[in-house]
């Protein structure tokens, strides 16, 4: 019997064990899950939950969502030794594998900035990356009623990149319903150059951004937060004053990818861009946020990725060379108020751009511009998840990039 | 690609001047590059970008900030300091590295 390894089971880990377990035979392979919580979360749903009045079905157990017969073992990664195969958990209980994948994502981490864990944190300070920094910001948006709110992203890269620009737009889109929005001074701090980081979509969002009256500060590498003159600083001396701040905090991947000597400085697996296999070690894969591929830390990417590691997989399990690769696709929804939203379609080597999704010209989605039914896919796509996505069942959407009917534009168009 | 011509010689660069040959590059360059955004090399400032190439022949890429202060062992700060501004890519742009990616 074969063993297959897989840790985490968020969206890469979950669509991976119940894909494989469907096509890897079951007398030949098992599959065991390691994960260090019970519960699986829909995360996009956070970005609502500030300011929503409930905050339904954005949990589901994790034994519900995998198959059957995939062992989960609920326990703290402690190592991973890729020379003996094995994994060690907290509590001196080891693991054996002949391959492991490595989908333990990325997380909030507000230590590795000087000042955010002060007394202003979710007093003055937020995030809404975690169930509780989303609750506890659901309070203080209650009460706040003018002032300068800052948006702000500590470093890059992030998971869901364009989670903080959705939330400028929403809060933007929230303070009109209340009619307070003359009373707000709205600013996005952000390390990058511009809005966003491709050109063509950074400049669409940035110029959404001034439509909105959101003021843009860029390039601002930060240092500290001073609590007492609740203010921003940079590494160049700039500053940024506050009276309610919505942080994305550094993130990282898992602790124990650095103790292992598998990733670097943030912790993310180092691994082949086209195959998510260790550069390292061959029987090591790293799946989702928890690797260093070039392209956005997203839910479709980690999705996409997934289905094309499967089917690499069952070369390997069959003792073939893998041929598939995957090509860095990613799509993400903007939510952008006013229940628009708008949808962006890109990979390693191509930016977004305008077009049609899913159907090249057809549609029905528009891309790079704002609309309702973008609006309502977005929200459809939460049932999609749940049903769909991680059962491991089709879905109708390509896993590869298409170019066609797409309009090539130029920064300076 | 463009050719440009800077200390007396030919040299490939990109639309903004970074270099796009690794083996044009030359400490001698280096310190026109350096000039030509106003900065004057001292061992430190070369040290640093010297730590960039050879990283950027063992990763494949352009250091990030954060990759950059932990591989030459300074804080953030200083790099801020020896780089103005925008560290990273001055650090790139001296060395002969490609603009660092932004992170997407």
């Amino acid at each position: 019997m074969k063993k297959l390894l897989v840790l985490g089971a968020g969206t890469a880990g979950t669509i991976i064990a119940n894909k494989l377990r469907k096509r890897l035979s079951r007398g030949d392979w098992s599959i065991t899950v390691v994960d260090r919580d019970t519960s699986h979360v829909y995360q996009p749903g956070f970005l609502f939950v500030p300011f929503a009045q409930s905050s339904p079905d954005l949990y589901r157990s994790r034994r519900q969502t995998l198959d059957d017969d995939v062992e989960l073992i609920i326990g703290q990664i402690d190592e991973i030794r890729p020379k003996d195969h094995q994994v060690d958990l907290a509590g001196d209980r080891t693991l054996d594998y002949d391959y492991v994948v490595i989908a333990t994502g990325t997380s909030p981490r507000p230590e590795e900035t000087p000042g955010m864990l002060g007394p202003e944190w979710r007093s003055s300070i937020f995030d809404f990356f975690t169930f509780e920094g989303a609750v506890a910001l659901r309070q203080a948006l209650r009460s706040f009623d003018r002032g300068r709110l800052v948006v702000h992203i500590a470093e890059m890269p992030i998971k869901c990149p364009v989670a903080p620009l959705e939330f400028a737009f929403l809060t933007e889109a929230w303070l009109r319903e209340r009619g307070i929005r003359d009373r707000v001074e709205i600013a996005y701090v952000t390390p990058q150059p511009g809005a966003f980081t491709r050109p063509v979509a950074s400049k669409r969002l940035g110029q959404m951004l001034d439509e909105r009256k959101i003021a843009l500060e860029t390039d601002f590498a930060i240092e500290r937060i001073d609590n007492d003159t609740k203010t921003l600083v940079s590494y160049d001396e700039r500053e940024v004053p506050f009276d309610l701040l919505v942080t994305v905090p550094v993130n990282m991947g898992a602790d124990f990818v650095g103790r292992s000597g598998l990733g670097d400085e943030l912790n993310y697996v180092r691994v082949d861009r086209h195959t998510l296999r260790s550069k390292t070690y061959d029987g090591v894969f790293a799946v989702g946020d928890a690797n260093d591929i070039p392209t956005s830390k997203a839910g479709s990417v980690a999705h996409y990725s997934a289905e094309v590691f499967v089917e690499n997989f069952l070369q390997i399990a069959a003792g073939q060379s893998p041929t598939h690769q995957f090509d860095g696709h990613a799509n993400c929804f903007i939510e952008t108020g006013d229940n628009k939203a708008l949808l962006i379609d890109f990979n390693y080597d191509t930016e977004p751009l305008p077009g049609k999704y899913p159907l090249p010209v057809v549609g029905p989605l528009d891309l790079l511009k704002e609309s309702r039914a973008n609006h309502a896919g977005k929200l459809a796509f939460r049932w999609m998840y749940w049903n769909v996505l991680l059962p491991g069942r089709p879905l109708p959407l390509p896993n590869h990039m298409s170019m066609v009917g797409k309009t090539t534009v130029t920064e300076e168009d | 690609m463009p050719t440009t011509t800077i200390d007396g010689r030919p040299v490939h660069v990109d639309a903004e001047g970074f270099l796009t040959d690794l083996q044009e590059w030359s400490e001698p360059l280096a310190r026109a590059l350096a000039t030509l955004i106003g900065l004057e090399l001292t061992d430190e400032h070369l040290r640093i970008v010297r730590l960039a190439r050879d990283d950027f022949a063992a990763q494949g890429e352009s250091p990030t900030l954060r990759r950059m202060s932990s591989v030459a062992e300074v804080p953030i700060k200083t790099l801020f300091t020896l780089f103005p501004q925008k560290p990273a890519k001055k650090i790139a742009y001296v060395a002969g590295l490609p603009k660092p990616r932004g992170c997407i």
